[in-house]
């Protein structure tokens, strides 16, 4: 594992000259808020995320995901919605211990759809939060997550 | 040979455009089973992905995304020779990018 | 009087003795297919390549959106650079196989005569570094899931063609040996290969669905959800053994030749279709 690790870090050393040499720019870069990705519960993490606001309960937000999740550290996720002028979706795991995954501006050039795979510890619901017209939205969908027969 | 691989492909409303990123996305909570040492965290914190040089989406994410991550995204209207890109930040400072030319 | 009628039957039975020496594995196979087309009546032979995603609908959707993009596909560009990298003296790994090493994974395991052993894959990308003054590769993780990833890659749709030569003896003696080690019960659970994956395929453990024995060579290496990590059939019996607490048989021992050689002649028809991905 470590020297795995050790030859990624150097490509990466490696990678990062040839990214500066293409003219790679670190304003393009979104900022990191460290808070939103704390370890708190789902309740908190709503709260900082969204404070003073009412996630409106929505069925025009459509979720692919497994129903069990064949191993908990991939779960595919497809996201999409015909809410006009959604500008940013969030992805949760409710009992994760950092619970918000990501989340992702969308400009208007975009069809409001999202691919992924992300992580969860344990049974619960995997909630997506969609912000249109300063506006919020959400679904969420249980996802079984279990300790496995002999995958291992 | 860079970190990130990206596939698209054009379909008659829409774009899809896929990405598949080599990182470990190591949440600095498992241990190394040979010296029992905490591995340090080591995953990406934001991504963006650009359209012949307009940013499309701006990610923000932590370690609950999987180890290799995936993205894919449909853009509404591309043609042939446009140009998208990926580009990467992590939180020990390293980054990659790629530009890919759609076919 | 000598009979002309023993003369003939003494011709016959020695013929019918190895016709039935080949007969037996042509017979296990049938019989093994059978059972599982009894079992699984909606399966086509093709199916059984793709294990417990063809029977199980939700985890075949969730391994269909990874394989939309699979983790391995680092795996397998490296994989062809290593194949394609020479070796220090000049040789390459395609000097070392037919047809240039590509398209012939279905080929393997096969019964070497000569040398009275199973080469299997793995073993033959070895014996092409050694003759070549390379050190051999470890065999459970690491490089040679790479270059393993790039064969398998180029043999995607080749049918498994598991050869046990007619008058070879000691190569029945081996598929034999492999098929008493699935059938064989071992470890505390006192579990066999065939009590899960025979008796049981299909139905649960713990949350789980069994997969059949048939077709679980097909798909190698695989990228483990569970390792993030390229694994090998020889890792994934090992590590099948650790869960039923059973002693673990080394990767490319002779017993796990052995078992593969056995599991490879009844998958005979199978299309591969490597590398894959796995929970």
């Amino acid at each position: 594992m470590l020297t795995t690790r050790r030859r990624f870090v150097k490509k990466m050393l490696a990678l990062s000259g040839y990214a500066l040499g293409l003219g790679f720019s670190k304003i393009s870069l979104a900022n990191w808020i460290a808070d939103n990705f704390s370890r708190q519960t789902i309740s908190q993490s709503i709260t900082q995320l969204f404070p003073d606001q009412e996630l409106q309960k929505s069925d025009r937000i459509s979720l692919k995901l497994p129903r069990t999740a064949e191993n908990g550290s991939v779960v595919p996720i497809t996201i999409s919605s015909t809410i006009p002028d959604v500008d940013t979706i969030y992805i949760l795991s409710e009992k994760n211990p950092v619970p918000l995954i990501a989340q992702f501006s969308i400009n208007p050039d975009l069809e409001t759809y999202l691919g992924a795979r992300f992580k969860m510890q344990e049974t619960c619901d995997v909630i997506v939060v969609l912000k249109a017209n300063d506006q919020y939205y959400q679904t969420r969908q249980k996802v079984k997550v279990t300790l496995g027969g002999c995958g291992g | 040979m860079s970190t990130i691989k990206i596939r698209s492909k054009r379909f008659a409303d829409y774009t899809l455009v896929r990405t598949l990123i080599a990182h470990p996305m190591e949440t600095g909570h498992n241990k190394n089973d040979a010296t029992d040492e905490l591995i340090p965290a080591h995953f990406i914190q934001t991504l963006t992905f650009k359209h012949n040089g307009k940013v499309l989406s701006q990610c923000q994410m932590g370690y609950g995304v999987s180890k290799n991550p995936f993205f894919s995204f449909k853009i509404k209207s591309a043609k042939a020779g446009d140009k998208v890109s990926i580009s990467w930040q992590d939180n020990l400072a390293y980054s990659d990018t790629l530009e890919h030319i759609i076919p | 009087m000598k009979s002309p009628f023993l003369i003939v039957f003494l011709f016959i039975s020695s013929l019918t003795s190895s016709a039935l020496a080949w007969a037996e594995q042509e017979q296990d196979r049938k019989q093994i297919l059978t059972f599982y087309q009894q079992i699984f009546p909606e399966l086509q032979l093709a199916d059984y390549a793709h294990g417990v995603y063809a029977i199980d609908a939700d985890a075949k959707n969730s391994w269909q959106a990874i394989e939309e993009f699979p983790p391995y596909e680092f795996a397998l560009e490296e994989g062809k650079e290593l194949f394609n990298h020479p070796f220090n003296n000049g040789a390459r790994y395609a000097d070392c196989f037919p047809n240039k090493g590509i398209a012939i994974a279905q080929n393997y395991p096969y019964w070497d005569e000569q040398k009275q052993t199973i080469i299997t894959l793995a073993s033959a990308i070895n014996d092409c570094r050694l003759q070549n003054q390379a050190p051999a590769l470890a065999y459970a993780k690491g490089e040679i899931t790479k270059i393993l990833a790039y064969m398998a890659f180029t043999s995607r749709g080749q049918l498994i063609n598991t050869i046990i030569p007619e008058h070879s003896q000691q190569a029945f003696n081996a598929y034999k040996q492999g098929k008493n080690y699935f059938y064989q019960r071992r470890g505390q659970l006192n579990f066999s290969c065939a009590s899960c994956h025979v008796d049981n395929a299909g139905k649960f453990i713990r949350s789980e669905i069994l997969s059949p024995a048939l077709g679980h060579t097909t798909h190698w290496p695989a990228y483990r959800l569970n390792t993030g990590e390229m694994g090998t059939l020889h890792r994934r019996f090992m590590a099948c053994n650790k869960l039923i607490r059973a002693p673990i048989d080394m990767a490319q021992s002779p017993a796990l030749r052995q078992l593969e050689f056995f599991l490879s002649y009844i998958a005979n028809g199978l299309p591969l279709n490597g590398p894959s991905t796995r929970k």
